[in-house]
């Protein structure tokens, strides 16, 4: 040895026999090298379009969700341009965090004290931990009051994780409107959630009772009580997850204490 | 002229997935639209072709020993980049996919010609072979991904072409063929289609049946 010339070095790798040591922890060196070098390129160049595409799809499903809300737009001319503000919300505490705002959210939300450890008996949405701090968007009338509150909400479906926005309004009672954000339910059967003939059935819906209990559910089969809306046909997982993650998070855990706030005018 | 048939045998006559049966779980999986099946075609025809020329380059400094877990990595990278350049491109597209891309990994058709082809084989003829394995797992994909979104959805690449009851047609949508089962069905049509008009693929089979003995009483 003590030749170091990198050309003579490379031919005499190539010249050795393949089945050498040396040649094989050579070539496997290599490949892994080169392999990594690809795909590290490949994910730093293209990270911030694929942020900026995430970020569009989240934005563009906002504003689907705001075009459904039934006289959403006379609210928002009548209130002189003040469009939707963005909030974080402390649901340890229900009230807006002072610290975390949406632009650090991403950065407090790695650290796991923002998360609170479920019990199997809390976690009714399947979600495991659930995250203390949420990103909220309250749309205020002309008296300052909250007139809308939308809300992100998730549980895991039949396929894998649901994620969606619920609109509040008419004083925090009843449902305005509900978008999926994502999901991968069985497509024709689950994945029908994301129809608007069907999300529209939550219009107008009442939250909860007179005791504050939450109970708006989908209902199995046809609609009984005013609290329900129509399943859907051979999906009952899928069903049943949004009843879950509606319950949960309208709930003591989920944001039933933030809404509470709202109501009083905390916000 | 080697080359051509190189290009068109696996096309219809050696087709990966009719005559081999590699590669089915993805041929399930992403042919509930056409545009999906074209999207996960490209992807695999891509992938195939780049693994199979830089496997066929180093052919002859590949350890025997560490042969498989070389062409595993190179797969493997190549499809994170597709994957990657899916996400920042067509991201709805990539979206609707979701893991099934990052599966081409896994898929048996990439390995086997890899294997069976590349490794023995120039570059420009592993790529031509790899090429022509894409075109016809591509094939079969863009078939029964027509099938499926036409009867399934009444459309084709989203254009409506049979006019569903909910639009105010007459086609009641089937639901059965957005679900794995009906693939299934189709592929298994297919292949039942392309053995009866080419009976050389029809395989021997292995084991005869044992004529059922009398029992007496």
């Amino acid at each position: 040895m003590g030749d170091w010339n990198p050309i003579r070095l490379w031919r005499s790798i190539l010249a050795l026999p393949n089945e050498s040591r040396t040649k094989t922890i050579a070539v496997a060196f290599l490949v892994s090298i080169i392999c990594a070098a690809m795909v590290t390129g490949a994910t730093v160049i293209l990270r911030p379009i694929q942020a900026q595409n995430r970020a569009m799809e989240q934005q563009a499903r906002l504003e689907t969700l705001l075009a459904e809300i039934p006289g959403l737009s006379e609210i928002l001319a009548n209130s002189e341009g003040s469009a939707l503000s963005t909030v974080v919300v402390d649901l340890r505490r229900a009230e807006a965090s002072t610290e975390v705002t949406p632009a650090t959210l991403e950065t407090a939300m790695a650290d796991t004290a923002n998360w609170t450890e479920l019990s199997p008996q809390e976690d009714i949405a399947g979600l495991g931990s659930r995250a203390d701090l949420k990103q909220i968007y309250l749309l205020r009338g002309p008296d300052d009051g909250v007139k809308l509150a939308i809300l992100p909400i998730s549980g895991t479906g039949y396929g894998g994780p649901i994620e969606a926005m619920i609109a509040i309004g008419d004083n925090m009672t009843t449902v305005s409107a509900l978008a999926i954000m994502s999901h991968s339910e069985t497509p024709g059967l689950g994945a029908r959630i994301d129809e608007p003939a069907w999300r529209q059935q939550f219009v107008g819906k009442p939250i909860a009772d007179e005791t504050g209990t939450p109970r708006l559910s989908v209902a199995r089969g046809r609609a009984t009580t005013e609290f329900e809306v129509d399943a859907i046909t051979g999906a009952t997982r899928t069903n049943n997850a949004i009843t879950r993650m509606l319950q949960f998070w309208l709930g003591p855990r989920g944001y039933g204490p933030t809404l509470d706030a709202i109501r009083r005018g905390d916000f | 002229m080697k080359l051509w048939t190189t290009l068109t045998e696996p096309i219809l006559r050696q087709n990966p997935v009719t005559l081999q049966i590699l590669g089915i779980c993805s041929a399930l999986a992403v042919t509930t639209t056409l545009a999906a099946a074209i999207t996960m075609s490209l992807c695999l025809t891509a992938v195939l072709v780049a693994a199979s020329g830089i496997i066929s380059t180093i052919r002859k400094h590949l350890p025997s020993s560490i042969r498989l877990i070389v062409q595993i990595i190179i797969v493997a990278s190549l499809v994170i980049v597709v994957d990657q350049i899916l996400q920042a491109f067509f991201f709805e597209m990539s979206q609707r996919l979701s893991v099934y891309v990052s599966l081409i990994a896994t898929n048996c058709v990439v390995l086997g010609r890899t294997e069976s082809f590349a490794l023995h084989n120039k570059p420009l003829s592993s790529m031509t072979d790899a090429l022509g394995n894409g075109l016809g797992y591509s094939l079969i994909l863009i078939i029964i991904g027509s099938v499926r979104e036409l009867f399934g959805h009444g459309t084709l690449l989203g254009y409506s072409v049979l006019p569903t009851v909910e639009q105010g047609g007459w086609f009641e949508p089937l639901p059965l063929m957005l679900l794995a089962p009906s693939a299934f069905f189709l592929l298994g049509g297919l292949v039942w289609l392309i053995r009866s008009l080419m009976p050389k693929q029809v395989e021997t089979p292995e084991h005869k049946l044992v004529p059922a003995e009398e029992v007496p009483g």
